[in-house]
C-alpha cells in the first residue's frame, strides 16, 4: 500500500462510521416502528437525500473495501501488486454496481 | 524452586535454509547466557558451528537468533529465563537468508535501511555554526524515542508484515527514517518521505506491534511507523509527494 490508496481507504473509513451508524440507528427505527417493505419505499421513492446518503454510502463501501482486498491478495497470494490491483478493481466494481442497483431499487 | 538440571538439551539448526536441528547436551552453568551455551558447543562439540557475535554485553547487536520460537539477543538472554525445562532450541533469525547454522545474511536488512534513506543528509558544512536543539523540543522528543536502535534485527525477525511482505522496509529502517524526519540538521526529508510513501513503505505495517513487543531495547518502532504515516500523508494532502 501507498501513500494515495492509504488516504483514500482512512478517508473512507472516516466518511463510512456516521454512515453505519445511522444506518443502524435506521434499522432500529424502521424495526421498533414495524415498517412494512411499502411504508420503507414510500418514504424513500424519489428522495433525493436518501439517494444522495446511500449513494455515498456505496462509493466509500466499493472503494475502501476494494483496497482492502487488493493488499489481502498481495499479502497472502502469489498475485504480483499489479495483479491484485487489477482484481481489486474487479471487485470494487463490482460492489459499486451492486449497490447503485440496490439503491436505485429503493430511490427510483 | 524445581531443581536446576544438570545438563540442557540443546537444539541447534544446522545447515542452510534446508537443514535441520540437531541435537547437543550441554553442561548447566550459574548465571548462563543463550550465547554461552551456543559458544559452549562451538568450542567443546562442534568446532564447524557457525554463529555471529562481537560484544556480549548487548551493545552490538550481532548475536541475534531465534530463541524457542522469539527472536533475542543470545547474549543478554540468560538460561534460567527460556529454558526452565532444560531444553533451548536456538536458530537462526527469521526473515533473513540463512547462509550457515546461525549465521543469516544481513544484507537484505541494510538495503531496506539504505531504500529508506535511513543515512544523515548535512545541511551545513563544518564551517558553519552548530545548531542548537533544545532538549525539549517535540521533534527532538521524537528523535530520542527511536534513535537507541543498533540494528539487531530482532524487529525485523518479528514481524508479520516482513514476513508476508518482500518489499516491506520493516520496522528498524522506518524507525530510522522516523529519527531522521525529526532532526533539524538532515536536509534529505523529501526524498526521505517519498521513499517510505511508497509501495512496501510504512503504510504497508498492519500494526500489529510484535516489534514493539520483541525489541530488546523496549523501543516502539511502530509508534515511529505511525508517525511517518502520518507526516507522509500529510505532504501527500499538501501536493508534496507523488507516489
Amino acid at each position: 500500500m501507498n501513500v494515495r490508496l492509504y488516504v483514500w481507504q482512512r478517508g473512507t473509513a472516516a466518511l463510512m462510521a456516521p454512515l453505519v451508524a445511522i444506518h443502524i440507528a435506521i434499522i432500529f427505527y424502521a424495526t421498533r416502528q414495524g415498517l412494512s417493505a411499502a411504508d420503507i419505499l414510500s418514504r424513500t421513492h424519489g428522495s433525493v437525500v436518501w439517494g444522495a446518503y446511500y449513494g455515498l454510502f456505496v462509493a466509500a463501501v466499493s472503494i475502501h473495501a476494494a483496497i482492502g482486498v487488493r493488499n489481502v491478495l498481495a499479502e497472502w497470494s502469489p498475485l504480483s501488486e499489479r495483479h491484485a490491483g487489477w482484481l481489486a478493481l474487479l471487485f470494487g466494481l463490482a460492489l459499486a454496481a451492486l449497490g447503485a442497483r440496490a439503491v436505485a431499487a429503493v430511490v427510483l | 524452586m524445581p531443581e536446576t538440571p544438570a545438563e540442557l538439551s540443546v537444539s541447534l539448526w544446522r545447515g542452510g535454509a534446508q537443514g535441520r536441528y540437531e541435537t547437543y547436551r550441554v553442561p548447566r552453568r550459574d548465571s548462563q547466557t543463550v550465547l554461552d551455551v551456543v559458544t559452549y558447543v562451538q568450542r567443546h562439540i562442534d568446532p564447524t558451528l557457525s554463529y555471529r557475535f562481537a560484544c556480549r554485553v548487548g551493545m552490538c547487536g550481532s548475536c541475534a537468533m531465534t530463541v524457542n520460537g522469539r527472536p533475542r539477543w543470545t547474549c543478554r538472554t540468560h538460561v534460567a529465563k527460556v529454558a526452565g525445562s532444560g531444553r533451548l532450541e536456538i536458530g537462526p533469525l527469521e526473515n533473513l537468508p540463512v547462509i550457515k547454522d546461525l549465521a543469516t545474511d544481513m544484507a537484505p536488512f541494510f538495503e531496506k535501511w539504505r531504500d529508506a534513506k535511513g543515512t544523515f543528509a548535512p545541511s551545513r558544512t563544518r564551517a558553519d555554526e552548530m545548531p542548537r536543539i533544545r532538549p525539549d523540543s517535540p521533534a527532538r522528543i521524537a528523535a530520542d524515542a527511536a534513535v537507541e536502535c543498533i540494528n539487531c534485527g530482532v524487529c525485523y525477525a518479528a514481524c508479520d508484515t516482513v514476513r508476508w511482505n518482500a518489499d516491506y522496509l520493516g520496522p528498524a529502517a522506518l524507525n530510522r527514517a522516523w529519527t531522521l524526519v525529526n532532526d533539524e540538521r538532515d536536509s534529505g526529508n523529501a526524498a526521505r518521505l517519498q521513499a517510505v510513501a511508497a509501495s512496501g513503505g510504512c503504510h504497508a505495517c498492519h500494526s500489529h506491534q510484535s516489534c514493539q513487543e520483541h525489541c530488546p531495547l523496549s523501543l516502539n518502532p511502530t509508534a515511529s511507523i505511525a508517525g511517518l504515516k502520518r507526516r507522509a500523508a500529510a505532504a501527500y494532502l499538501k501536493g508534496e509527494l507523488k507516489p
